[in-house]
Formats: C-alpha cells, sequence, structure tokens
C-alpha cells in the first residue's frame, strides 16, 4: 500500500507510546455491534499503479471525447481550447494541495490569486464586486434569488423562459423548501426574447427577474428597459452568464445595470469533465455586498505594513454566523478559479476580444450554412457563438443518428424540455475557436443526407 | 509604515537590522515579492496565438461591445513566472505537514491526476448521448457502489457539489420524506454545539429553526439532553461522527434509534469518515443520510478552497426522496436518470440539485485512489490515521491540555487547549510559531465548546519520522507559550507575511483592484 508509510515495526512501537494493546483497543468507543471485523464483501482488494492506470483507461476510452471529431454541444458548457500553461500551473503542488486559506502569511500565493480572480471577473460582467467563485452557474443562480429575497425582502421571483432549464430546475427545488414563489415559462422557437413579458409581469411582489445572457437558445436582447423597468419597482435585475467568452464581444450585463451578475466559468480553463468541477462567478453592486454568499478575499496590510490579503467579510459565512449566514456555502471553487484566472490573464483584454471575434465568425459562417440545408431553419437574429436551428423533425433522433456517424451535433430541445412538442425540433448548436470549416461542412452533409 | 492613499501600492518593508539594508526590489533572494497582474499587465499584450481567421461581429446586433472591459494580459513567459511565483507564497500538503483538524489534509496521489485527464473522462460533454458517455457513467456506477458498500447504506445521491451542499442535500430529502408523509409541521433540527458551522446554516437554509444540543464534559453528544428534547416539533439531528472533538459518539445507535421513535431522521456529518472507513459502517449505526467530502476520505485535492464534492448516502427510509439525477444500471447499459427519465418509482425525489451530473473529475480521482487502496487498504487509511492522531495525543499530552484525553482514545483527530499558557498567550501564538518552524498550523478556536481549541489531524500518509519531527516542533513552541516568550507574540518573522490585520481589512473592504490611473489603453 504505497501510500501508507508507516512500517509495522512503527505501528508497534507508536502502540506502546500511546499505551494501547492493539490497535483494536484504539477503536473501543465503537459498540461492538457496529464493529466490522472481516472483509467488506463485494469490494476488491488494492491493487497496483499499473493495474489501476489499466483500468481507468479502459472505461475512459468507452466514452467518446469532444475531440475525437467534429463537435457542437453547449448550451452551458463548451468546448474551448486550453493553453498548455494552464494545466501545468494549477499542477503546481503548492497551488494544487492547499486547503482554504485560513492561515493568510502562508497562503499569500492563493489569496493573491483570489484577489485578482475577483477584480478580473467583476470587469468581465461589469459589477463593483465579485467573489471569490461558487460551485458553478447553476448554484450561482439559485443563490442570487436567494440573495434578492434578502436585499428586497420580497420572494417572488421571475424567472425568463430562455435561462437554462436545468438553472431552472435548481431553483425550483430551493423554492420548495424556502418559500420562494417562482414564475417560470418555456422559450419558443421564435427570435425574439421574452423581455417584454418579463416588464409586463413586475410587480410590487418581485424580489428579482432572472434572465440568461446569451439565453439557452444563443439569443442576446438589450438589458437595459429590464433594468429600469425592475428599478422602477425596487427589484433586482439578475443576469445569468453561462458563455464568459462571449463577454468579451458583448456589452456585459454590469454595464446594463444588472443588480447581480452570475456565471459559469467553465469556458476559461476549466474544460468541459462531463459536468464537473465548474467555477460559478458572482458579481453584484458594491451596495448589496454584505448580503453576498461565498468566500472573499480582500486587501490588508501586514504588521511590517507591506500589502497582503486575507479572506474577510466573514460575519457574512457559515462558521462565524452559523445559522443566520448568507449562505452554507462553505468550499469555493479555487482550483478552478486560478485555472479562470490564468487564462484570462494568458488572453489580456486583446486575446479575449479576438477569441470572441473567432467564435461569433465560426458561428455566423456555421448558421448561414446550416441553414441551407433543405428544411432547416435558422432561429435566431443575433447570437454570439451558440444559436438554434428547427429542424423538418424532431431534433433528438437526428442527434443520435449523427451520433453513430462520429459526429456530436449539438443539444436537442427534446432532451432540456421532455414532454414539450413545440420545442422538439429544436437544435442548438455551438461553435467555437475549435470549431473548423470542415466540421461544420461534415455536419452540413450528414444532415443534408439524413433529412433527405 | 502607512498605507498610502491611492490604492494601497505595496511599499518596501524597512531594514530591520542595522547592517543589512532592505533589497530595492522588496525581494529577499529566493523570496520574491510579485505584483498584481493589474501593475504589471498590459490590456494590448496576450499570452496566447491564435490562428489566422476571421473576426466578426456581424450578428450582434446594437450590443457589440464598445467599451474597453479593463482586463490586464501578459506573455506566456511572464505568466509563468507570475504564478510560479505566487506559489511559492503558499503551504500545501506537497511542501509539508498541514494538520488541519477536521479537514484532513493527506498526500494527493499523482495517479489520481493522471487519470482525471485521460480525455475520455476531461473532454466529455455532459449532454452527450448517453451512449457515447458509457465509461463515465460507469465511473459513477463504480464509485456509488464502494461508497454505499463501505457505508451500509441502500443508495447515494453523487451530484452534490461540496460537502455542505451534500448536507443540504441530506436535509432536503428528510424534508421531502416527511412531507410525504403529512408530517411537513415539524420544523425544528437539533445540532450540537460542536457542530461545523455548516450544520446550522444548512438547516437554516432549507427552511429549519435550529436548536444546539449541549456536549457532555467528556466531549460527546448530551443523549438525555437530546432525548428530552424530541417531540412532534422536532424533524431531525445533525451530527458529525466521529465528532469534532476527535471522539466517536458511542450512543449514536441509541440517539438514531431514539430519533426515529419520535418519527425524526438523524443525518450524520461524514467530514471524518476516513477514521472509520473500512471498520464502521454508519448504516449499522441507524444513519438516514451522510454526506462523504471526496477530497477527505478519498484523497481528491483541495486547490486552496475548492473544488469539493460531497457524495449522499440514504438509508432505504430517504431513497425514494433522493434528488436527480442518478445513474442506473440496466442490463449491460448505464442510463442517466433525469427529470424526463424518471419513472413512476422516483416521484418523491425533491429535484435536481445542480446543473448536470455532479463533479466527474473528483469522482474519477476517487475512483482511483479506491481501487489504489482496495477494500483492505482503506481498512488500514482507518487505522493508521487513528493510530497517528492517538500517537500525537499522547505524545503532548504532558506539555498541552488535552480536555478530552481522558475520555479515551480519540480517532483521527487529537485536541488540545491553550489552557496552562502564560497569561496574553493563546492559540493564535502557537499557531503562528508553527509557520516559523516550517508547519502549517492546526485549526484553530473549533470546536467551540473548548476554550482556545487547537485541533491536530495527522491523517495516515504521514509518517513516524514526520509526527515525531512536527511533535517536537509542537512542544518547543507551546513551552515558550507558557513560558510567556515575547517573540512568539510578533510570529510569524520568517513567513512571506508578518501578522496581516484583519479587522483592517474587514472595516474598510478592498475587494477589488481599483487604479489610479486608466488601465493602459484597450485592445483595438
Amino acid at each position: 500500500m504505497r501510500y501508507l508509510p508507516l512500517t509495522p515495526s512503527d505501528r508497534s512501537e507508536m502502540l506502546a507510546v500511546i499505551g494501547a494493546p492493539s490497535i483494536d483497543a484504539l477503536f473501543v468507543d465503537v459498540p461492538e455491534a457496529a464493529r466490522l471485523d472481516g472483509p467488506i464483501h463485494g469490494l476488491p482488494m488494492h491493487a497496483s499503479e499499473m493495474a489501476v492506470e489499466r483500468h481507468m483507461t479502459a472505461l475512459s476510452r468507452k466514452n467518446i471525447a469532444a475531440s475525437d471529431g467534429p463537435f457542437f454541444l453547449g448550451c452551458g458548457a463548451y468546448k474551448h481550447h486550453l493553453p498548455a500553461s494552464v494545466d501545468h500551473l494549477i499542477q503546481r503542488g503548492e497551488f494544487l494541495t492547499a486547503y482554504t486559506p485560513y492561515q493568510p502569511e502562508i497562503a499569500q500565493g492563493t489569496l493573491q490569486m483570489l484577489f485578482e480572480f475577483q477584480t478580473q471577473v467583476a470587469r468581465l460582467l461589469g459589477t463593483d464586486v465579485a467573489n471569490a467563485s461558487i460551485y458553478d452557474g447553476s448554484t450561482a443562480c439559485w443563490e442570487a434569488i436567494g440573495m434578492a429575497r434578502r436585499v428586497t425582502k420580497r420572494g417572488r421571483a421571475i424567472l425568463s423562459g430562455g435561462l437554462h432549464p436545468h438553472y431552472v430546475s435548481v431553483a425550483k427545488t430551493m423554492a420548495k423548501f424556502t418559500g420562494d414563489v417562482l414564475e417560470t415559462s418555456a422559450p419558443t422557437l421564435t427570435a425574439e426574447t421574452d423581455i417584454d413579458a418579463l416588464i409586463a409581469a413586475i410587480d410590487d411582489t418581485t424580489s428579482c427577474v432572472v434572465v440568461q445572457y446569451p439565453d439557452i437558445l444563443g439569443r442576446i436582447a438589450d438589458l437595459r428597459p429590464l433594468a429600469d423597468a425592475c428599478h422602477a419597482k425596487k427589484a433586482l435585475l439578475i443576469a445569468v452568464v453561462t458563455e464568459p467568452v462571449a463577454l468579451g464581444a458583448i456589452t456585459s450585463p454590469g454595464e446594463m445595470d444588472a443588480d447581480i451578475v452570475v456565471g459559469e466559468g467553465q469556458s476559461l480553463g476549466v474544460g468541459l469533465q462531463f459536468g464537473g468541477p465548474y467555477v460559478g462567478l458572482f458579481g453584484c453592486k458594491d451596495k448589496y455586498v454584505r448580503q453576498m454568499p461565498g468566500r472573499l478575499c480582500g486587501e490588508t496590510v501586514d504588521a511590517d505594513g507591506r500589502r497582503g490579503f486575507v479572506l474577510t467579510l466573514s460575519t457574512r459565512e457559515q462558521h462565524i454566523r452559523r445559522e443566520k449566514a448568507t449562505s452554507n456555502i462553505c468550499t469555493n471553487s479555487g482550483l478552478c478559479a486560478l485555472a479562470f484566472s490564468i487564462h484570462m490573464t494568458l488572453l489580456g483584454e486583446a486575446g479575449l476580444r479576438r477569441l470572441a471575434g473567432i467564435n461569433h465568425a465560426g458561428a455566423v459562417h456555421a448558421a448561414r450554412r446550416l441553414a441551407k440545408v433543405p428544411g432547416v431553419e435558422l432561429v435566431n437574429t443575433h447570437f454570439f457563438n451558440e444559436f438554434t436551428l428547427k429542424l423538418p423533425t424532431e431534433a433528438r433522433p437526428i442527434v443520435r443518428q449523427l451520433a453513430d456517424r462520429g459526429i456530436l451535433a449539438g443539444v436537442s430541445l427534446g432532451r432540456l424540455y421532455p414532454g414539450q412538442d413545440d420545442l422538439a425540433n429544436g437544435l442548438v448548436v455551438a461553435v467555437t475557436e475549435t470549431t473548423s470549416a470542415e466540421d461544420v461542412e461534415t455536419l452540413a452533409a450528414a444532415l443534408e443526407e439524413i433529412l433527405a | 509604515m502607512s498605507i498610502n492613499q491611492s490604492g494601497w501600492r505595496p511599499t518596501a518593508p524597512e531594514a530591520k537590522s542595522g547592517n543589512v539594508p532592505a533589497s530595492v526590489t522588496g525581494n529577499k533572494a529566493l523570496m520574491l515579492e510579485e505584483a498584481l497582474i493589474f501593475e504589471i499587465g498590459d490590456a494590448r499584450t496576450t499570452g496566447v496565438d491564435f490562428a489566422e481567421g476571421d473576426v466578426a461581429h456581424d450578428m450582434l446586433g446594437d450590443l457589440t461591445r464598445k467599451a474597453p472591459i479593463g482586463l490586464p494580459g501578459l506573455s506566456e513567459p511572464e505568466t509563468v513566472r507570475h504564478y510560479t511565483r505566487l506559489s511559492r507564497q503558499n503551504y500545501g500538503i506537497d511542501l509539508g505537514f498541514f494538520p488541519l483538524g477536521s479537514c484532513t489534509m493527506k498526500h494527493n496521489p499523482r495517479l489520481n491526476e493522471k487519470m482525471a485527464r485521460l480525455p475520455g473522462f476531461s473532454d466529455v460533454h455532459p449532454l452527450q448521448p448517453v451512449d457515447t458517455v458509457q465509461g463515465a457513467l460507469e465511473v459513477i456506477h463504480q464509485l456509488a457502489h464502494w461508497l454505499v458498500t463501505l457505508t451500509g447504506m441502500t443508495s447515494v445521491a453523487m451530484s452534490p457539489k461540496a460537502g455542505a451542499h451534500g448536507e443540504l442535500c441530506g436535509i432536503l430529502a428528510i424534508r421531502a420524506a416527511l412531507e410525504a408523509k403529512g408530517e411537513g409541521a415539524r420544523k425544528v433540527i437539533l445540532v450540537p454545539e460542536s457542530a461545523h458551522g455548516t450544520n446550522p446554516a444548512t438547516a437554516a437554509f432549507a427552511g429549519y429553526s435550529v436548536e444546539d444540543i449541549p456536549a457532555t464534559a467528556e466531549g460527546r453528544v448530551d443523549t438525555a439532553a437530546l432525548k428530552a428534547r424530541l417531540g412532534p416539533d422536532v424533524a431531525g439531528v445533525m451530527i458529525t461522527n466521529p465528532n469534532t472533538c476527535g471522539l466517536f459518539e458511542r450512543d449514536m445507535r441509541e440517539i438514531s434509534d431514539a430519533v426515529h421513535a419520535a418519527g425524526g431522521f438523524v443525518y450524520c456529518d461524514g467530514a471524518n469518515f476516513n477514521a472509520i472507513v473500512g471498520r464502521v459502517r454508519p448504516g449499522d449505526l441507524g444513519i438516514d443520510a451522510m454526506h462523504i467530502n471526496l477530497h477527505k476520505t478519498f484523497s481528491t485535492p483541495h486547490g486552496g478552497g475548492g473544488p469539493g464534492s460531497g457524495p449522499v448516502v440514504f438509508s432505504a427510509a430517504l431513497t425514494p426522496f433522493a434528488p436527480l439525477p442518478f445513474v442506473e444500471k440496466q442490463g449491460d447499459h448505464f442510463a442517466l436518470i433525469e427529470e424526463e427519465t424518471a419513472g413512476e418509482h422516483h416521484a418523491g425525489s425533491f429535484g435536481r440539485m445542480v446543473a448536470f451530473h455532479g463533479q466527474m473529475g473528483m469522482f474519477t480521482r476517487a475512483l482511483t485512489y479506491i481501487l489504489s487502496h482496495g477494500a483492505d487498504g482503506l481498512r488500514q487509511v482507518a487505522e493508521d490515521a487513528v493510530l497517528n492522531a492517538n500517537y500525537i495525543l499522547r505524545s503532548l499530552d504532558d506539555t498541552l491540555d488535552a480536555p478530552f484525553g481522558p475520555s479515551g482514545p480519540c480517532m483521527h483527530e487529537a485536541l488540545f487547549s491553550d489552557a496552562g499558557l502564560a497569561e496574553g498567550f493563546s492559540t493564535i501564538d502557537i499557531a503562528k510559531g508553527l509557520i516559523d518552524e516550517g508547519y502549517h498550523p492546526m485549526t484553530m478556536y473549533f470546536p467551540l465548546v473548548v476554550h482556545g481549541a487547537m485541533l491536530v489531524e495527522p491523517t495516515e500518509t504521514e509518517s513516524k519520522a514526520a509526527l515525531d519531527q512536527f511533535i517536537a516542533a509542537l512542544r518547543s513552541v507551546a513551552e515558550r507559550a507558557k513560558a510567556g516568550d515575547a517573540a512568539l507574540k510578533s510570529a510569524p518573522h520568517f513567513a512571506p507575511r508578518s501578522r496581516l490585520d484583519e479587522t483592517l481589512a474587514a472595516r474598510k473592504p478592498v475587494l477589488v483592484w481599483k487604479d489610479t490611473a486608466p488601465l493602459a489603453q484597450a485592445a483595438e
């Protein structure tokens, strides 16, 4: 057992120091009826590094990886190129194997990184402040709704039909237990978003309006009229960004006066990983910072007057405030935040803007090409790197047939909205810098054949 | 030295001893000062080369970005240096002993990292057709099998993103089960004083009111007080076992039976499962739900604060209420049970807690570790973790007060108090003194039931030699604190920073970097 350094003679010497006759004597407080004395039925014994590697590699080969062929899936998780130095740097043991920075004098690396991350995220989202990350976009969205309840002392949240359906599900789960009332609808396969309907629904009991930008169908809409309408009724506007690369090309929600902006940071630095771990982004206006969930890193000085960083405003947090905390969150997504921050530093403003422009150019090309497939219609008039096609038939079996040809062709709305016939023909297609013109041509040709 | 007004710039340290001048750079040989990326980067610089290709903005409408964002860039070599330098101001388990009690910082094998990076795991989208991700679903299924078998429970929810998220999962299942029985009027969760702060916060978040249950003089839950409080308004209890005093809750079975008899459920905080894995099954103790922090028991790295992963095991009583999604084996096929595929018998599920399927990257690491240890190795894990903790407890209880030393063997962690230190000296001085000795300090001032608590958790991956050196260091620091050594009050002296002013940070929060001069002209 290569991870256990004690030798049998170490163990004997240590038991002698303790004054215990055997290891069993150390488990004396476990009631006899609950002690396990033999091997556990149904579990194998330890294995060599080589054997484990062989087993795991065999399992990994049962999956089709995104890089194995043409790939067009998005809907909250995106395939982008990861510079090699990102993964190299996050594997430095001092980052990888550190705990939450409770001892700031020997955790300045993590703390400075978190301070830089907070600043990068706040600037990207267009908010005054941002926290040191949260689990993922969907839980960040839920936490934002809870925060709006604390700020406004109201409990009626209006969720846009363009919000990711999994995010809606998470919010619904939580609302059942907190007593919030959520008003939701499904999207429609049209170029228009539901901004006007959202504005009409705001009243004096509304805590917040939650809108995704770009939305689940890839549509983008100006949020300023919605922000004004929210503020006129003293409700908060919460914007959700699942593709942060978009903010390199389009105006951020904060610039359009959103009060809280949350996001999924997976696109930058993190990778697909079958859904997790990801990194939740959470920013807001200054005046709401004391209602924020999660960890915050702040600047201060040490006893010698040198700049340093600490975790701060912890009176919001569970370990101090217990049942009165703003959230029960303890862990953030530190290592993913580091990856995000490194990738962002490598890109810089110039790189992010160029990356966003390349994504958009590729998507525009793909949308035009795919809309030429007989029977296929492009739903969006405006989009960033993801758009929705309306197929002449149900999309889900088409996706299945394309997968058989080695093409992973986007997300069928039938999978995301089961039982909603009006959405079943919708296919959401994402294009990034990793998508080649040949990939688009392969998909278009295959679609033409299947639909013929 | 004062903070300068323009956003608290770095200030050069003053020379302390007469003959040694401060360096011009603020660096001290290999201990390098590092400016913020906002001070050294430039909006026009990028460390990434993009292929030639079109850049377009034609279908963005009026929303095309016009204003600069304010994001500095660094070249690749500058980026590598910046983060490498930052990393050197950090303590990690790779660097040395990291005895945080209740947090379980153990060796993180690199095989885990290598396996998590196999493209078949790292480069797979959560919404791919399920027959293109059978291997990923099989990993989840295999890990679930181990967790259920090791805990003696009925089912496991894999999707919670961290321990605290797992607690919420367990409490929501309890609430769903009570509501299904028409017992939604139960509004109280009992939480022992020694619980992690996440426990009461979780219960409150799920709509419960929280009542404390005291601890006995020997550091365990006061069973009599707990039983006396049970009644028709109590939804359940949240107990940590082994508990945060490092002790096994001997009365766990009796407590579970009493709670069940009173119509409530038992939630166990499984943060410390590493102490009993392979030797005790929580299912045999009558527990209904328990989260398992994968980094603690199964060595997924914690990365400076996360990511975590907190699968929750359930008893038969709570299984029908478990959240979606989950993986089910149907013949040779692994199915992903989500909203649309959940049949009638999952109708009680309390819903979805997170987009997608949980922390897959952590599952891969945990399964790799589990397979490496096997059932025999995991049992040895618990034994060595407990042996190491007791070795520390008994090696130091002549120097440091061990309030529960007489209560019997400890489990995974040894608890000391600040009793007997010189006037004006406390746990923080010992902690900061340990930093100068090259150690990450133990957990300070927790659990709250002990004055000036010091909670030391060695884990099973420390050698006897490493423990002996730590024991000598802690003994020396403790003796200095008992003798009132003034130098200890200003420790650490050899860390990248001396004691940081946390009060100032909270009183005048500076949470983002602000420039007095505009960032270099935005790109384009």
